[in-house]
């Protein structure tokens, strides 16, 4: 490398990866005991080292705001400073030394948030030496978390952050019964997943039905949708077991602990309803059966992932207070997908149930809101009473909802989190793009700005960067 | 709700026994603003159709009296759209081995060579996919099935009803497909073996087409390939049928190009990731490139530089490019009707709205050869038409009426039925 390409390479490495600078480190924590310690169940051994990026005060004027709680604030304005929605609304006090941001009549929405993703475990380019999604040596592997398996470096990353998208789970794969621990990101360069896990977010537990697990076990078994089922109650009758002893111990800890499990840890704590239970479950009367399932042994199914037919189901949806996270318009490609219909997402909104469009893919992830713009027409198309905000609910504070995130984000109000897309029009129309992404307040993708836009490790010398260089 | 969806449904409500299509001898589309492609856009504009076939396009249209008036005012006629990459009709609910269902998508080969192999004569007319990629406008596509070096001759349908596949088909064979950037395709381990066994396979070809009679009696040295894929690949060598090669790298697309400049080979390329990085020779090669707007993905070494920008990109240095979903999984099931998205994403990122719609129209027509028929409205053409609610390619627009061969098709899918069902929660699955 020439000298001159070296200073360049400097100077780029200053303004480049969307933060300018990140805010500083923590302080140094306790040095580890060395004298070896108790490890506890339910600690949190991975905590979350995501800092916010330094920002200035923002004044978004002159938007459209879809705030993912109401209806459109037409030619509005929104304040986002120290990280958090400030204002917002018709006008909004800029204070002093803010950056003005004149939207053009352009819109804004919460940043859009995927409850379905497998980025950084199955990355690009897609190798085996990076296939680290699916644990598939045995059909429960409860005690997996897929936080260990995600690689920050992943250039679906940035890109999907180009796309409007600020918060995504992750989830183990789909082979089987029971996969694992989800983990819900922030969508950030860090240098280790820890730095990009969303503080506050409670894990999520990922189970599966139908055809996947029989089919990846079909030698072992479970072999049928009957042993599938076995297979989950099962497991929650050890998790029981599991969850009294510990919950014995804790209530009065005397003599020696429980053994830990690292298995029934994680299936207690969904027993405890303190993990949220996201399931992929195709058909409708799977689902049924896996709603009786969850009653049985105590716990809640947060969601349903690509659930084709909830549309069938979707008042026992509503009455259970279950998510559905589905697709907009995939279907067709297995026998447990033969019956998706297009206004699925408008049907099982119009029923009552919390509707979510997902991806469960990284191009889609990208365009959640051309996703979310194609189940409206469909929804409309079948004479459903439907508004542009249902649309963007679904890929906003609905997901929120089944993430438990939405407290912090997922919509534009005060005292929320600023996690927010500038769009260079209407956000339903094909032609838009996202211009700006704002995560808690901090500017961290600018379309016009190559400076501002992200990327990753693995990119460098490898993917054309904006300029078309390597 | 289009008028033909709330006909339909209303026509299942009733139970009565409906027609699978509607035909009328003459009808005329009036008072939309027209979209040839051929030529500018026509507003207040009438197409006469008759027979099937196109007879009258323009502002002033003698009106024959008896047609079938259709009212398109305030709305876009646009020729039907082609999907140039699907598998409709091939495979459905996934592989036998996979979930059940059908697929007849690919051919044993040997040697990673199915020259011989015609996906589209194994394609089932029946297939439940047909009407949502038809009800969006999409009224022909391109079916290619096979994987390998030589993956096989893929064709063009319409998509219309029929008994059997020379009912639906347009053009076939259109093309040769196979693969140039992927060695193991061809069995071969790294690139310098596949392209070596390439020229091995088109010498054998060479030889092969003048030393028939020797090889019938034994009289020749062995070839790589079976005689049927042998005879296929002659016409790809005389330059008749062209030779449709997936590659993505910059520098697999320039091997492909030096390939078919050797042996003579109409080339055409598929995929083309990183075509956008030697846009320049490709278009002073003439080759056509099939590629979509909507895949930034760096999913394998070889197309590290896929970006959406990419056709865009290509069309800009003059390149003649087709417009298909590029994407895992585009080509299949539901995704065929989501090439007016793509169409969108690619005016999103670069490229005119004229010539995205023409990508998906009449380029394709040209490329294939069928421009005299299909893709585009003028006079003489066959009638493949829909009247759109608005802009095609956004999402709020609705293909209201959809024509193709001068049919409209008004049975309700498969998945209409299903929304029917369970409109009302708690449905009825069935009714005694």
């Amino acid at each position: 490398m020439s000298s001159t390409r070296y200073l360049l390479a400097l100077v780029l490495a200053g303004c480049s990866g969307a933060p300018a600078a990140q805010a500083p480190a923590p302080a140094a924590t306790t040095p580890p005991a060395s004298a070896g310690a108790t490890s506890r169940p339910n600690a949190d051994p991975f905590p979350s080292t995501y800092q916010r990026w330094a920002s200035r005060p923002t004044v978004i004027r002159n938007v459209n705001i879809f705030t993912g709680a109401g209806p459109l604030i037409r030619n509005g304005a929104v304040l986002m400073q120290d990280g958090k929605i400030v204002a917002v609304g018709q006008s909004v006090t800029a204070p002093e030394g803010a950056v003005i941001v004149d939207g053009q009549g352009k819109y804004v929405t919460p940043g859009l948030i995927d409850t379905h993703s497998h980025l950084g475990v199955y990355p690009a380019p897609g190798t085996a030496a990076h296939s680290d999604g699916n644990e598939a040596t045995s059909p429960v592997t409860a005690h997996v978390w897929v936080e260990h398996s995600v690689w920050p470096q992943d250039p679906q990353f940035p890109r999907v952050l180009a796309g409007g998208t600020t918060t995504i789970q992750v989830l183990p794969g789909s082979a089987n019964l029971i996969g694992g621990r989800s983990v819900t990101l922030k969508v950030v360069p860090g240098r280790s997943v820890q730095a990009m896990k969303f503080p506050g977010a409670p894990y999520g537990l990922k189970m599966a039905c139908g055809e996947n697990p029989k089919r990846v076990y079909a030698q072992r078994g479970p072999a049928t949708r009957m042993a599938n089922v076995a297979g989950y109650r099962t497991a929650w009758i050890g998790a029981e077991a599991y969850r009294r002893r510990w919950d014995r111990y804790t209530a009065n800890p005397s003599g020696e602990p429980p053994a830990r499990d690292l298995n029934n840890e994680t299936l207690a704590e969904v027993l405890r309803g303190n993990i949220l239970v996201h399931n992929h479950c195709y058909q409708a009367d799977e689902m049924l059966v896996m709603i009786d399932i969850a009653r049985e042994f105590g716990y809640h199914i947060r969601s349903f992932h690509h659930g084709v037919e909830t549309y069938k189901i979707a008042d026992v949806l509503a009455r259970d207070s279950i998510s559905a996270s589905i697709w907009s318009d995939w279907g067709g490609f297995k026998m447990e997908a033969l019956d998706a219909v297009k206004a699925n997402v408008g049907l099982t909104h119009v029923a009552g149930a919390r509707t979510i469009v997902h991806s469960d893919d990284p191009s889609y992830s990208q365009r959640l809101n051309q996703e979310a713009a194609k189940s409206l027409a469909a929804g409309r198309l079948a004479g459903l009473t439907l508004t542009e905000e249902d649309a963007i609910s679904w890929i906003t504070i609905n997901p929120a909802w089944a993430l438990g995130v939405q407290q912090q984000t997922g919509s534009l109000e005060v005292g929320k989190n600023a996690d927010l897309v500038l769009w260079s029009g209407h956000p339903l129309s094909v032609y838009t793009r996202a211009e700006r992404v704002w995560i808690d307040g901090a500017l961290l993708y600018d379309r016009n700005d190559p400076a501002q836009q992200w990327r990753t490790d693995f990119e460098l010398g490898y993917v054309p960067g904006p300029r078309g260089t390597r | 709700m289009r008028a033909s969806l709330m006909w339909r449904l209303a026509a299942l409500a009733s139970l009565t026994t409906i027609p699978s299509f509607v035909e009328a001898q003459t009808i005329a589309i009036t008072g939309g603003t027209v979209y040839p492609v051929s030529g500018p856009k026509i507003e207040n504009g009438t197409v006469l159709i008759s027979n099937g076939r196109i007879t009258a396009v323009g502002r002033d249209v003698q009106i024959p009296d008896g047609a079938t008036r259709v009212d398109a005012r305030g709305k876009w006629v646009t020729p039907g759209f082609i999907n140039s990459a699907t598998t409709l009709g091939l495979a459905e609910a996934g592989g036998p081995q996979f979930s059940g269902g059908y697929n007849d998508q690919s051919a044993r080969g040997e040697h990673g060579i199915s020259a011989s192999f015609e996906a589209w004569r194994g394609l089932n007319p029946a297939s439940t996919f047909f009407a949502p990629a038809r009800d969006e406008g999409v009224t022909s596509v391109v079916v290619a099935g096979g994987n390998g070096m030589v993956a096989g001759k893929i064709a063009l349908i319409d998509l219309v009803e029929g008994r059997v596949v020379s009912d639906l088909l347009r053009k076939g064979p259109a093309a040769m497909s196979g693969s140039f950037g992927n060695p193991g395709a061809g069995e071969t381990n790294s690139r310098g073996e596949f392209w070596a066994k390439w020229r091995s396979l088109m010498n054998d070809v060479r030889s092969y087409q003048v030393r028939r009679a020797e090889f019938e009696r034994g009289g020749t040295r062995d070839f790589l390939a079976r005689q049927v894929d042998l005879e296929a690949l002659v016409p790809v060598l005389a330059g008749q049928l062209p030779l449709l090669l997936t590659a993505d790298r910059a520098s697999d697309i320039l091997e492909a190009i030096a390939f078919a400049k050797e042996y003579d080979i109409k080339l055409w390329l598929g995929g083309a990731a990183e075509g956008w990085m030697v846009a320049r020779e490709i278009a002073t090669a003439n080759v056509p490139v099939f590629t979509g707007a909507m895949n930034n993905i760096p999913g394998d070494f070889s197309s590290l530089g896929q970006r959406q920008e990419n056709a865009a990109l290509l069309r800009a240095a003059g390149v003649t490019v087709i417009l298909i979903g590029n994407g895992p999984g585009d080509p299949d099931a539901y995704n065929v009707r989501n090439i007016r998205q793509e169409a969108g994403n690619a005016v999103a990122y670069g490229m005119t709205w004229d010539d995205a719609m023409r990508s998906i129209t009449l380029i394709p027509a040209e490329v294939m050869g069928v421009s005299d028929r299909i893709g585009s409205i003028a006079t003489g053409r066959d009638a493949n038409l829909v009247i759109w609610s608005g802009d095609p390619f956004e999402f709020a627009s609705v293909a209201e009426r959809v024509w193709v061969r001068g049919l409209e098709y008004t049975a309700p899918s498969r998945q209409e039925q299903l929304i029917e069902r369970y409109k009302t929660l708690p449905g009825r699955p069935y009714r005694p």
